[in-house]
């Protein structure tokens, strides 16, 4: 039996939905995007232009939550099927999208350059529970004009897996569709076999902007799924109550849902968020409170039961460094992730409120990803029964090491984790030199590093993604891309 | 690849009826019993060790590929001289008095013979006098010592005092294991070895047994 966590209940949850639907109807909430007011108004919204207020009624929902697909897939650089959302599995990406990066070597958190995006992206090649890559961070050797792009194209320079990742500006959108269209072959075949998921994000209370609305529209008719991120700040820019919260994140994806849906019926979605508390001691967004985590489950719950794929930013830490409190923090958030089901899970590696990404703790969590991908796997028979033939064997043979019934279920039953987690005995610990989990994390990083193999795109393709990337480049002032490593 | 490299592969996968089957082959073809022994058993059991040292396999990889090569050796054996069938050698153990955990010696136990040693298992709470006569009467030239609790460990220098006081410590090695055991321990109560894993046991009984008496 698959394990699964509840938090609201079915009563519960058409409350909430009833709530959210009257916000939508009644107050409305703001989009500042003409367009985009024009396309809700022609399909029935209520639009006031000279507050860019715009109310939803039930109608347009209801259209809205039908023609939304309920699973879609997800395919790698090659075009090979990495993920089909909606059917019941729970997938990871690293977080995205920090500011800074914690140096491995000298612990310190700075700006993250070129080289350090390669680094990662090599790792999370190799990383056989992380299913997709995520533009985890921000280059700062580019113009920021570009920095949104350019994480897409060193992904898909250095990498296989799809890519969750999102745009910064309406002008970059065009930028990132190219570079997805070039690796694809067309627009065409891109819609059928969708390499990326865009995160765009409603701004806390009940508001969407100019670039991220348009950026919904845009994928929607790119046929590229979009995953909302809406952010409730419980007891600063939402209801201090998780239920109140639960109202304010449903209206604000159900939103998104409707521009989507009225651009592109039938356009990809996951329904997902970024939700947090507000720590009003320091004034900060903990990610690692187990109130956070509360909010996501709960919020993924809802998703389910309106039938819709999900997605959350769970298995993050807000520690400053790979300690104690980031493996608790991000452990605790993996398992409540994957007993609640969620679909795409963002967090692994990410440190400091979503600002800091620490290619060791990615390793880590990546181990964490996987014993929570077995306890979802959960109990069954397996042989078991009846039990006798085999008890009779363990005591007529002593043990049951070489059994058959133990050769057939040893590795379905018990996913040994590693090389990051350490399970040896103390002596042995010692005799292999008394690692700890920092530098067997900065070990396993620079084995992935070195054991990384090109992606098997064709050089064409390769060059074609570099003029792209360095035309657009040039636009925002530089004239030539920074230097990479093989 | 020769029939000798079969019978090394198949043994190295752990599969013992294909390797009965490939040595009643090899020897139907004429090949001498030494040649399959050392070219096909021996051989393919040294690229299992060298891959479980290299933590590359582990131990049922270890414990199959044995029970592979002991299904070719009954074959060979009727045909080898007596003194052409090899042995490890000769290795006692057991939990010492007062300590009724066998859980780790029984481990030792399965990987030692594995690694191809004539094990004599004396059990749990064994007195010291047991496993010093029973290393004399079996011509062991190891005793293995297990002991999990703090309270039963001095019971390990008795047995280390014992082979002593009968002048037998150039022929008989002692080595010590157990989950409050450690290898300062083992140089305090004057032992040869500390084995902090079943593995690393066999290591160990390896290197004593080759010890020149």
């Amino acid at each position: 039996m698959r394990p699964s966590l509840t938090l609201l209940g079915t009563d519960l949850v058409r409350r909430i939905l009833a709530e959210a639907r009257d916000l939508l109807d009644t107050i409305g909430l703001d989009i500042h995007n003409p367009a985009v007011q024009d396309m809700l108004l022609a399909e029935g919204a209520r639009v006031d232009p000279s507050t860019a207020r715009v109310r939803l009624g039930a109608a347009l929902l209801d259209r809205a939550l039908a023609s939304a697909p309920r699973t879609f897939r997800l395919h790698d650089a090659l075009g090979r099927e990495t993920h089909h959302f909606g059917s019941g599995t729970v997938s990871f990406t690293p977080g995205s999208a920090a500011i800074n990066v914690l140096d491995g070597e000298t612990g310190a958190i700075r700006a993250p350059l070129t080289a350090d995006y390669v680094r990662y992206a090599k790792v999370v090649g190799g990383l056989r529970h992380i299913a997709s890559q995520s533009t985890a961070f921000i280059p700062a050797d580019v113009p920021s004009a570009v920095s949104d792009s350019y994480r897409l194209f060193l992904s898909l320079l250095y990498g296989e897996k799809p890519i969750v990742t999102g745009a910064f500006t309406i002008e970059a959108f065009e930028v990132m569709r190219d570079l997805l269209v070039i690796v694809r072959g067309s627009e065409a075949a891109l819609r059928e076999r969708p390499l990326a998921v865009f995160s765009c994000c409603p701004t806390a209370p009940l508001k969407w902007s100019d670039v991220t609305s348009q950026n919904v529209v845009d994928c929607a008719r790119s046929g590229i799924p979009v995953e909302f991120i809406s952010m409730p700040l419980a007891g600063f820019m939402s209801p201090v109550t998780i239920v109140g919260s639960l109202v304010q994140q449903t209206a604000e994806t159900l939103s998104g849902l409707v521009i989507s849906q009225v651009a592109s019926p039938g356009a990809p979605i996951l329904w997902g968020g970024s939700p947090a508390i507000f720590d009003i001691r320091y004034e900060t967004t903990p990610m690692g409170a187990v109130e956070t985590m509360m909010i996501d489950c709960a919020f993924t719950e809802i998703g389910h039961s309106l039938g819709l794929p999900t997605q959350a930013y769970m298995g993050l830490s807000d520690a400053k460094a790979l300690d104690a409190q980031a493996g608790l923090e991000s452990g605790l958030g993996v398992v409540l992730a994957a007993l609640s089901g969620v679909d795409n899970v963002s967090g692994p590696g990410m440190l400091d409120f979503e600002s800091c990404y620490s290619l060791e703790k990615l390793v880590v969590d990546h181990e964490i990803c996987g014993m929570a991908q077995r306890l979802i796997r959960g109990i069954e028979p397996r042989d078991d029964f009846p039990a006798r033939p085999l008890f009779e064997e363990l005591i007529r043979e002593k043990h049951l090491l070489i059994a058959k019934h133990t050769r057939r279920h040893l590795r379905d039953e018990i996913a040994f984790p590693g090389p990051v987690i350490d399970r040896a005995n103390q002596a042995r610990w010692a005799d292999e030199g008394r690692l700890t989990l920092g530098a067997r994390a900065r070990r396993e990083v620079e084995r992935l590093v070195a054991a990384w193999e090109p992606p098997r795109l064709g050089d064409d393709v390769k060059a074609q993604l570099d003029r792209r990337m360095a035309s657009a480049a040039r636009r925002a002032g530089m004239d030539a891309l920074p230097k990479r490593d093989a | 690849m020769s029939i000798l490299s079969d019978i090394a592969a198949s043994l190295q996968r752990g599969e013992d009826d294909e390797v009965a089957s490939l040595v009643r082959q090899a020897l139907d073809d004429g090949q001498d019993a030494v040649a399959i022994l050392h070219g096909g058993l021996i051989a393919g059991m040294g690229v299992v060790g060298e891959q479980f040292r290299e933590r590359e396999i582990f131990l049922p990889d270890v414990l199959l590929a044995a029970r592979a090569m002991y299904a070719g050796l009954a074959l060979l054996k009727p045909l080898l001289a007596k003194d052409g069938v090899p042995t490890a050698g000769t290795v006692v153990i057991g939990s010492v008095r007062g300590d009724l955990h066998d859980i780790g010696k029984n481990l030792v136990g399965i990987m030692l013979a594995g690694a191809g040693f004539d094990v004599v298992d004396l059990g749990s709470d064994v007195a010291p006098e047991r496993f010093v006569d029973a290393a004399c009467d079996h011509g062991a030239s190891v005793i293995g010592l297990s002991a999990l609790l703090t309270t039963t460990m001095p019971v390990m220098k008795d047995v280390v005092e014992l082979v002593r006081a009968r002048g037998l410590q150039d022929r008989i090695k002692i080595i010590v294991g157990g989950a409050a055991v450690s290898d300062a321990w083992a140089r305090q109560i004057g032992a040869d070895a500390y084995g902090y894993d079943a593995a690393s046991a066999v290591e160990r009984v390896r290197a004593l047994a080759r010890t020149p008496a």
